[in-house]
């Protein structure tokens, strides 16, 4: 079985996700219960896959038995393997935090088919990571972009449809312009396989269709992880989905995104004609890059909705990962690497704990904050130590990355860029120390929070402690992405 | 020089991080609590004692942590200048445990069992490990955890009065400690780490043929600007506005743990980063040593015009701590021995000082020095010990800031710096401008109301015998500085 299991960790949640809803027509729970389960098999697969490839290497599974190019291929290898560890532990933890606040903040009828969608979006995420197939990426796309949007919609606001109707129509057009990218790509090559096509490209660099569709697939992405100018989707969607969604779409959606851009950048297209042929494309999304880490800050400092905040506050740390990619050497790719797997982490303990106090409350005011520090301890540490993080306080994993980004820069002789990192990490002090000031010093009135449940506390604290304990011993992510980046520069 | 493995710093810091937990998990046990905080600050200057003879034999004692990445530990490491801010944090630290209860027992009566007194001794706890940490960081990325921790724990010290000044206070002290050091001092010791790949402290200077001089040059100005904790003007607009603080947080932390970790800091770096020979190839010392100088100036003419006591000390802080700054700079043996020894001896006549703000405060409620006329007579201990604190700061012999001055004073003539030994001695002057006022409306001028009955009524007798024996100390410190002396002695031995 186990030289089955890199289809198998995508399989089994899929089948569960169509089991879901109608077991939760039996009892709500049920189809709660299925969901954790796909969950946690994804995760304890996943871990073994990754194990698996620090022991033999990468792992290539063929779909059906077919020989790739002709089958589609499933790879796992350091890259691949990170970032599924990554996407399913997260899955689980926000999986446990969604029970009671799911049950909260979304009408009882619609529970059942929620873990429906929300498991699907997970198979989508999960199924970008592994597949190898170009064509097969875009379906598992457009399954988690369907999903997303439909997650959205069902926020408890009003307006939450209006985010998921917008979500959907920016979103679509960035899928449409990653699937004409890949009709281009197969006309100019005759192959869908990304590894195929990583061979075949070099030598047709020149021909405008394929200089299109990487245009294509630049514009596709850009939409699809929020980079800036093109992250008009992304506030609405983050402040008005459910909480559990928040968090998990924050955490993980953007990632796996930025995921799929760097495997089309380094493995399809390769780093040589970036560095040689295409060298004003990465200046290009360096500067597109500088201006959403300072642009996404300063739009976060504006916000008076915590959600909203945190919400700008990733179209700035998606500008840090796209920086780390832009700087085309090897050292700055790993600190782009390790901003994946840290803003995974840092965001998801911050839209967890911001859950935490909207439940049964609504709260998303940060004026509203005041004085909770006292009322919820925990939930609020576990905030600071978010907070911390995306700051880059050393001993926290935004330190991490920051740091590699900031040599990453050096080597490049791009000195400029230190300030803007520097500044946008001051920015964010800026908007944080405001919500942390409000929690902790600032008097609130004497109104009795409503307790929060464990499984939400939990998961939170748990997130957010992974923050401080990845930050310190930082080398176990530094060792894997130092392994993936070998792997991309080839 | 013999190095050794030791776990012994580490308790030393882990100490009041247990107490932290001890003191939080027994809530609303105020005399439990008492007994937590002097026990540790007991053990904790015991521990670094013990370290003491070993130091003075010309050992080091290491202790290695995690390494975070390549290149970055996190490491402790007990050496001669280490042990100095160690010593003084830890024994002050002791003093100022039973001075703390004395004030916060008559300042918050009401309060006092309660929680929000509980969180303030954990923070005082975790602020003074980190002062400690600070000393005994083994390289620079350590220290600037604990610097950082230090910044951290004491924001919620500076805003415990929760009124609109104390949160203003607070937030101001909070921007420019963590803004300057997220701004420049990160990106310094980014720098030093990409050009050598280390952080390790180093006698003779890690960054020396490193790295192309522009950048040199760069980092230094980062790293002199992101120490803001050493309140170098234009850097200094924190320490007045963290006065807001209960007395015992001002008179620790901002004569002790939070400014001296930043001078501490500056010296480290100096010596220890960029190295003598560094700096004198480069000529910033000198740059250095006159924007202290001008800083030392600066500080005390403000200061002059200060009537709110604990103000006018704080300025007077300002302008001490350059004059450590200014030492180091000098590049020469004299001034950097100064300079260590001026760590010191400030450390306790301010503290002294403070810690008789503080004591007036919580008698009669007064803070204006206008309003101090004849207090001498109703509080003759307190400013008996006042005004041994303000000749240190004047640095008049018998009292030990006339050793540190002199000291200083060498260090410039050797580096023949004639204009920064008359700033020295326009600043002695000025410092007598400031402080003498203070003892002669104490002592020699009559309470406001004629007819008043002056009755002694001092603080209460944790307090009084606290700044009693800081006072005493700084006497002590004039007759017998053997050991700061050596140890300051062996700190440039070893450059």
């Amino acid at each position: 079985m186990t030289e089955h299991l890199p289809v198998l960790v995508i399989i089994i949640p899929l089948v569960l996700a169509l089991i879901a809803p109608v077991a939760g027509r039996l009892n709500r729970i049920y189809s709660w219960a299925i969901a954790l389960l796909a969950t946690l098999f994804s995760f304890v697969g996943s871990v073994l896959l990754l194990h698996q490839v620090m022991y033999s290497g990468t792992i290539s599974y063929w779909m059906g038995g077919w020989e790739p190019p002709w089958g589609i291929e499933y790879v796992i290898d350091y890259f691949s393997g990170f970032v599924l560890v990554i996407v399913s532990f997260l899955a689980v933890a926000v999986t446990i935090f969604a029970r009671k606040s799911v049950a909260d903040e979304i009408d009882e009828k619609k529970i059942p088919a929620f873990y429906g969608v929300y498991l699907l979006f997970i198979v989508g995420l999960m199924g970008m990571i592994v597949t190898g197939d170009i064509f097969n990426l875009y379906v598992f796309l457009e399954i988690s972009s369907l999903t997303g949007y439909a997650l959205v919609a069902m926020g408890k606001r009003r307006k939450a449809p209006l985010a998921g109707f917008r979500y959907l129509v920016i979103g679509t057009v960035g899928a449409t312009f990653i699937l004409l990218g890949i009709g281009y790509l197969y006309i100019a090559t005759g192959t869908l396989n990304m590894a195929d096509l990583g061979a075949r490209l070099p030598g047709l660099f020149n021909s405008k269709l394929v200089i299109t569709a990487f245009a294509f697939f630049a514009i596709g992405f850009s939409i699809k992880i929020a980079l800036f100018p093109l992250h008009t989707w992304l506030p609405d969607a983050y402040t008005y989905a459910p909480s559990a969604v928040s968090a998990l779409m924050a955490s993980t959606g953007t990632k796996v995104g930025a995921y799929s851009f760097i495997r089309i950048i380094f493995t399809v297209f390769g780093v040589q004609v970036f560095l040689n042929q295409w060298v004003s494309v990465p200046y290009f999304f360096l500067i597109i890059a500088s201006v959403a880490m300072l642009v996404g800050s300063i739009l976060a400092i504006a916000q008076t909705n915590i959600k909203k905040m945190l919400a700008y506050s990733s179209v700035s740390q998606i500008g840090y990962i796209i920086l780390g990619v832009a700087l085309m050497n090897p050292i700055g790719l790993q600190g782009g690497l390790l901003h994946i797997f840290n803003h995974a982490l840092m965001k998801c303990a911050l839209f967890m704990s911001v859950g935490c106090i909207a439940y049964k409350t609504g709260i998303t005011n940060i004026a509203d904050l005041k004085g909770l520090g006292f009322k919820k301890p925990y939930s609020m540490v576990a905030f600071t130590a978010g907070a911390l993080s995306m700051i880059g306080i050393p001993l926290t994993v935004g330190f991490v990355s920051k740091w590699y980004l900031a040599m990453g820069s050096l080597e490049n002789g791009m000195w400029y860029l230190i300030p803007v990192i520097v500044i946008s990490s001051v920015l964010m002090l800026v908007y944080f120390w405001r919500v942390i000031d409000n929690i902790f010093f600032k008097a609130g009135d004497a109104v009795k929070m409503p307790a929060t449940p464990a499984s939400m506390l939990i998961p939170t604290v748990v997130v957010a402690a992974l923050c401080l304990v990845f930050g310190t011993l930082a080398f176990i992510p530094v060792n894997i992405t130092g392994k993936a980046v070998l792997l991309l520069f080839g | 020089m013999d190095v050794v493995t030791s776990v012994k710093p580490l308790y030393a810091i882990l100490i009041s991080l247990v107490t932290v937990a001890l003191v939080l998990a027994r809530p609303n046990r105020p005399v439990l609590r008492e007994i937590f905080t002097v026990v540790s600050a007991l053990v904790t200057f015991a521990i670094v004692l013990s370290m003491l003879p070993w130091i003075l034999q010309g050992g080091i004692l290491k202790y290695h942590l995690i390494t975070v990445l390549p290149g970055l530990d996190i490491a402790l490491r007990v050496d001669a200048l280490g042990m100095v801010f160690a010593l003084t944090a830890s024994f002050l630290w002791l003093v100022t445990s039973f001075y703390t209860i004395g004030y916060m027992r008559s300042h918050y009566p009401e309060n006092y069992a309660g929680r929000s007194v509980d969180r303030f001794f954990a923070f005082f706890l975790i602020a003074m490990a980190s002062a400690i940490g600070t000393a005994f960081a083994g390289n620079l990325f350590t220290l600037y955890i604990f610097y950082e921790i230090l910044t951290l724990c004491t924001y919620p010290l500076v805003a415990y009065d929760k009124t609109p000044e104390a949160l203003y206070g607070a937030q101001k002290y909070l921007v420019h400690l963590l803004g300057t050091s997220l701004l420049f001092f990160l990106p310094a010791m980014f720098l030093t780490y990409y050009y050598t790949g280390t952080l390790d402290f180093s006698t003779s200077g890690i960054l020396a043929g490193n790295a192309p001089d522009g950048v040199l040059v760069i980092t230094f100005i980062l790293f002199i600007a992101g120490i803001a904790k050493a309140a170098l003007m234009p850097f200094h607009a924190w320490l007045p506005a963290a006065m807001v603080a209960p007395t015992p947080v001002s008179a620790l932390l901002h004569a002790v743990a939070v400014v001296k970790a930043g001078v501490f800091t500056i010296i480290r770096v100096v010596l220890f980063i960029f190295g003598v020979d560094l700096l004198k190839d480069l000529n910033l010392g000198y740059y250095l040593a006159y924007f202290a100088a001008f800083t030392i100036i600066a500080a005390s003419l403000i200061a002059l015009r200060q009537d709110n006591l604990k103000r006018r000390l704080a300025y007077s802080t300002i302008s001490q701590l350059s004059y450590t700054i200014l030492g180091v700079a000098l590049l020469t043996s004299s001034g950097i021995i100064g300079s260590v020894l001026h760590l010191v001896i400030h450390a306790f006549g301010k503290i002294t000082l403070f810690f008789a703000a503080g004591a007036i405060y919580v008698v009669t409620g007064k803070t204006e020095i206008s309003q101090m006329n004849g207090i001498g007579k109703k509080m003759p201990f307190t400013m008996a010990a006042f005004t041994i604190g303000a000749l240190s700061m004047i640095s008049i012999p018998p009292v030990a800031g006339f050793l540190s001055k002199w000291y200083l004073t060498m260090g410039a003539v050797e580096a023949d710096q004639l204009a920064l030994v008359a700033v020295l001695a326009i600043s002695s002057l000025l410092n007598a401008a400031y402080f003498l006022p203070i003892v002669y409306r104490a002592f020699l001028k009559p309470a406001v109301e004629p007819g008043e009955q002056v009755n002694i009524k001092e603080a209460p007798v944790f307090m009084v015998g606290a700044l009693m024996i800081t006072s005493v100390a700084v006497l002590c410190l004039f007759f017998a500085p053997s050991v700061f002396l050596d140890l300051a002695r062996m700190i440039v031995a070893a450059m």
